[in-house]
């Protein structure tokens, strides 16, 4: 028997635990009683501050966990589900994916460039921290209306701290969205999702096991950048929240570059067993994290973690959020050999602790003790709650809301046009060229259509990838919403020829305390299970962000979902646009009158009301059968999702062509009218998708649609090069040069961004 | 089979695809640490590219002191084949190795997308599979592309032809001349800002790069025609 260790004592300058300094911590009156309960005493200052990180919603989804019991985590295609650094998805011939999203929006409300790029590199450390290579980035985006001044800086901030980050790194960017909408002024949202490649048997997970084991700080130094960058992400912001700015760390890519590689070489080389990101709540959450799962116990001399400035207090270190530092367990007997590899990459790599059996987590500093918790409690025993949910009244009836009678209805040419014009719909090119999207030379689609592709090496599959919600329709009704925000990723994957088999998803929402929030939030998260269970897509992990709140009130709620979709072929990926004139044009899918939640009521009558279109979720599965059997067939030549803005915009991006095509295609349409020409061309109704196939090929597509259960419309033809871009629908019409529509819907922000 | 050594500072990060490339256009190609002296009896040398160091200073200036450089210089000295992609031809130009130098893009933004280059010098290891005059489209991913040269050193280069590929249609990154890419006398070390590595099989949108590597293995077309070799059934000069 060891004998028994004296208990933690105060360090040095360690202010007095009173409940002043109880509740800065985060700490509720109910929670610290849990703590005392725990511990039969009162924490140190080093442990209060560790209860308030790891007790933090960031860390412990405490109000959130219960509902994200509803999401189906299993399948087949399942290796690694929820609970750890990222999920994993099985793909052919010995191959994985890892994938993760996550949200960095606080610290990118205070300071975008920085808040952005340290958002870029926790979840690229997330994903090779698996054993994956990291292969694609994308992001999620929301800012206020591109009208106001600091809505334009916080954008282009976060635009070149990803940018700048991700290039640096060598990870391509291969898409995502940005929406701008007014619900995101005081609050933006910056979602950050990383895809890995690894062979299936290199998986490495974040659980420390081996008596004696030794841990390891590998990589930056440890400063007082990022202290309660944890307790920061969960609380509202306010007006005193730019004096947050201190909290939010500072980037170094190259750094990151250096840890990727050398991790990646410390996971094959077989002499560490586990490996963790010290991201939020730094030292603090990996050390205990890992220990928790592992069921053991850790004990680490804080005065050896490398400080980047004398005088860091045990407290500063375990809470500091420093970047690019990894917290890695090597064996007892290789300490020697990871330092050999770390020094390769000019890193440091300190041994600063070990693995014990006594299930204690306790840090010392030196010989005094300055923490000592039960080591699985501090994991387990945060206290869960089920608030109260209640729908808004006031969102209950914006759901009836029609445009006022009164306002002028617009002619189609027009208010197509101006759709194109909305920032919400324009062209991202002024994003996406500010990310390298070719790097690894694996990019089959770039960003700009449907998904991006990416083919793995050594192989005729690839993968497609993206990230979609819209929140007005998750606003207005949020079970709805929650759906449509799966069915719409799963189509755009699908319209690449890729099936969708899993998400990661970031849950951007308001503070749980409210009742109307966390009644959004459970009716999301319903409805996205219902439509992952659906389509086959088991949720792997993902990130909860609750308080995303301002002075202005919360952001409308925002169910970011990643999609991950397998293409067998990547020589037979599809395009989003037209191709080659003469080709035929299909509708899929039935266009009913849904324009509730539409682009078309906000940009033109001002209106972000109506109830959304429902999600036939059956005929969701069936347009995704149908798309993947006709790429795998090659029977289209380009296919594009039907979503924002409906027919009329859809149509016009097949027609407009890619980003860097020189010219687009006219398109002769010609669309039914059971409903008024307005509501045929922006319903947003779902279950719909634009294709063109040779004309020889139309009537076996005409034929693989009715075995596949979609309505099928041959619309029209596409037009010359550089022609004109007509739609009648009954009496009315639209005929536009496509060349116009090209100049309205690329400039429309670089036209806002003074560019 | 030419013995083609690929530099990896610490921050390259096109290093793997750069290999890969060479290795499709029948090369040994293989890496080489930025502390090694010693480039392995390589034929040609390629400086990938990425952000040594971060590129915190200015792009390439602390590459170039790293103990490879050394052994680069001397190759190209001995007029052994040299290419730098993107930041290789950052380091090239910090390194003296080539004329001119590379700043900031014009619009001050990071730029990545296809381009269109015309190939200008078809007298260099890198290029004589190529047509003189060919438009070429291939992705830029740089922020710092714009190719500055003072007027003395254009109207060098362009009598002496050595601007190996130029922007067509537009210069998006503000370069001199719209020069995208230079050669140096001797014609063995050549600087480009596009990334053929990334343009060399169908998926990846085109083939447009592939012959800067097929190059490489096919005896240069300065030779006698007699000489030159089918390289992979594709774009022979006669």
């Amino acid at each position: 028997m060891t004998p028994a260790r004296p208990g933690p004592t105060p360090f040095p300058g360690d202010p007095p635990i009173t409940p002043a300094l109880v509740q800065d911590h985060g700490l509720t009156e109910e929670e610290y009683g849990r703590v005392t309960a725990m511990l039969h005493r009162a924490p140190t200052f080093a442990e209060l501050g560790i209860f308030s990180a790891l007790w933090s919603e960031h860390c412990s989804y405490k109000h959130s966990r219960p509902i994200l019991k509803l999401f189906p985590t299993e399948g087949p295609q399942v290796v690694q589900g929820p609970g750890e650094n990222a999920g994993v998805l099985r793909l052919p011939d010995g191959w994985a994916v890892a994938f993760k999203i996550e949200s960095h929006n606080h610290p990118s409300a205070v300071e975008p460039y920085q808040g952005a790029a340290t958002g870029a590199g926790g979840i690229l450390r997330d994903v090779f921290t698996m054993g994956a290579r990291p292969v694609a980035l994308l992001n999620s985006l929301r800012f206020g209306s591109l009208d106001a001044p600091r809505n334009r800086y916080l954008f282009a901030g976060v635009v070149s701290g990803i940018g700048d980050y991700g290039n640096c790194v060598g990870v391509p960017t291969l898409g995502g969205e940005v929406d701008f909408a007014a619900g995101y002024g005081g609050n933006p949202l910056v979602n950050a999702m990383c895809v890995g490649l690894l062979r299936e048997k290199d998986l490495i997970r974040a659980v420390a096991h081996g008596l004696g084991n030794v841990l390891l700080a590998v990589g930056a130094r440890t400063g007082r950048d990022g202290i309660h960058g944890a307790s920061f992400a969960s609380e509202e912001l306010t007006q005193a929240s730019e004096q947050r700015r201190p909290q939010v760390q500072v980037g170094d890519p190259f750094t990151e570059k250096l840890l990727l590689e050398a991790s990646l070489e410390l996971i094959g080389s077989g002499h560490i067993v586990a490996i963790q990101d010290m991201g939020a709540a730094g030292l603090t959450s990996s050390s205990a994290e890992m220990a928790a799962r592992g069921g053991v116990g850790v004990e680490i001399d804080l005065a050896r973690v490398p400080a980047r400035e004398p005088g860091m207090t045990p407290y500063e270190i375990l809470l500091s959020e420093s970047q690019e530092r990894m917290l890695v367990v090597a064996k007892a007997d290789r300490v020697r050999q990871v330092q050999a590899i770390a020094e390769k990459w000019e890193l440091n790599a300190t041994p600063i602790g070990r693995v014990t059996d006594d299930g204690r987590y306790r840090c010392t500093w030196g010989e005094q003790v300055v923490v000592d918790l039960p080591g699985g409690q501090l994991i387990d025993d945060c206290p869960v709650y089920h608030p109260e949910a209640k729908e808004d009244e006031a969102i209950a009836r914006l759901r009836r809301a029609r445009p006022n009678p009164a306002s002028p209805a617009p002619r189609p040419d027009e208010a197509l046009l101006r759709l194109l014009d909305h920032p919400p719909i324009a062209s991202k090119r002024w994003v996406f060229e500010q990310y390298d999207s070719t790097v690894r030379a694996s990019t089959v689609i770039p960003p700009g259509g449907d998904a991006g592709v990416l083919r793995v090496p050594d192989t005729d599959f690839g993968i497609a990838v993206k990230t979609d919600c819209n929140a007005r329709y998750v606003f207005l009704d949020p079970y709805e919403g929650g759906k449509a925000a799966v069915a719409e990723g799963a189509r755009n994957v699908a319209c690449t020829g890729a099936r969708p088999i899993g998400i990661t998803n970031c849950l951007n929402f308001g503070s749980p305390e409210r009742p109307a929030v966390f009644y959004q939030f459970r009716e999301a998260c319903r409805g996205i299970a219902d439509a992952c269970r659906a389509l086959g897509t088991p949720v792997t992990g993902g990130n909860v962000s609750f308080y995303n709140e301002s002075p202005t009130g919360a952001v409308d709620p925002t169910p970011v979902i990643g999609m991950v979709g397998l293409l067998a072929n990547v020589n037979r990926a599809v395009p989003s646009h037209a191709k080659a004139a003469g080709d035929a044009v299909f509708i899929l899918g039935d266009t009913r009158d849904e324009l509730g939640g539409s682009a078309f009521w906000e940009a033109i009558h001002g209106l972000v009301g109506g109830a959304p279109p429902a999600v036939d979720l059956d005929a969701e599965r069936r347009l995704v059968g149908f798309l993947v059997a006709g790429a795998e067939r090659g029977s289209f030549r380009s296919a594009h999702d039907c979503s924002q803005g409906g027919l009329g915009v859809a149509l016009a991006e097949v027609a407009m062509g890619g980003p860097y095509q020189e010219r687009g295609f006219g398109l002769e349409v010609e669309l039914p009218t059971p409903h008024a020409p307005l509501t045929v061309l922006f319903s947003e109704s779902h279950g719909r998708a634009v294709i063109t196939c040779a004309p020889e090929r139309a009537a076996a597509v005409t034929t693989l649609a009715k075995e596949h259960g979609v309505p099928c419309l041959r619309a029209g033809t596409v037009g010359d090069e550089n022609g004109v871009f007509r739609v009648r629908l009954g009496e009315s019409r639209i005929e536009r040069p496509v060349a116009t529509l090209r100049e309205v819907y690329f400039g429309a922000i670089p036209k806002r961004m003074g560019d | 089979m030419r013995r083609v050594a690929v530099v990896v500072f610490p921050g390259s990060n096109c290093d793997t695809d750069t290999v890969a490339a060479a290795r499709l256009g029948g090369s040994d190609a293989y890496f080489v640490w930025h502390k090694s002296t010693d480039l392995q009896r390589a034929d040609v040398v390629i400086l990938p590219g990425g952000f040594s160091y971060g590129d915190y200073l200015r792009s390439g200036a602390i590459a170039r002191f790293s103990p490879v450089m050394a052994a680069v210089a001397a190759h190209a000295r001995a007029g052994g084949p040299v290419l730098g992609i993107c930041n290789g031809f950052q380091i090239l130009c910090e390194a003296g190795l080539l004329p001119g130098g590379l700043m900031r893009n014009a619009g001050r933004k990071f730029l990545s997308r296809p381009v269109r280059v015309r190939v200008e010098a078809t007298d260099t290891p890198f290029t004589h599979l190529y047509e003189r005059g060919e438009e070429l489209t291939i992705p830029i991913a740089h922020g710092d592309g714009r190719y500055v040269a003072d007027r003395a050193l254009v109207q060098e280069l362009e009598a002496e032809g050595r601007v190996v590929l130029r922007h067509v249609d537009d210069n998006p990154n503000g370069s001199t001349a719209g020069i995208a890419g230079v050669t140096n006398a001797a014609r063995n070390v050549v600087g480009i800002m596009p990334h053929p590595e990334r343009r060399n099989a169908r998926p990846l949108g085109g083939e447009d790069g592939a012959r800067f590597f097929l190059s490489m293995e096919a005896p240069h077309a300065t030779q006698p025609a007699g000489a030159v070799r089918a390289a992979d059934d594709r774009h022979l000069r006669v």
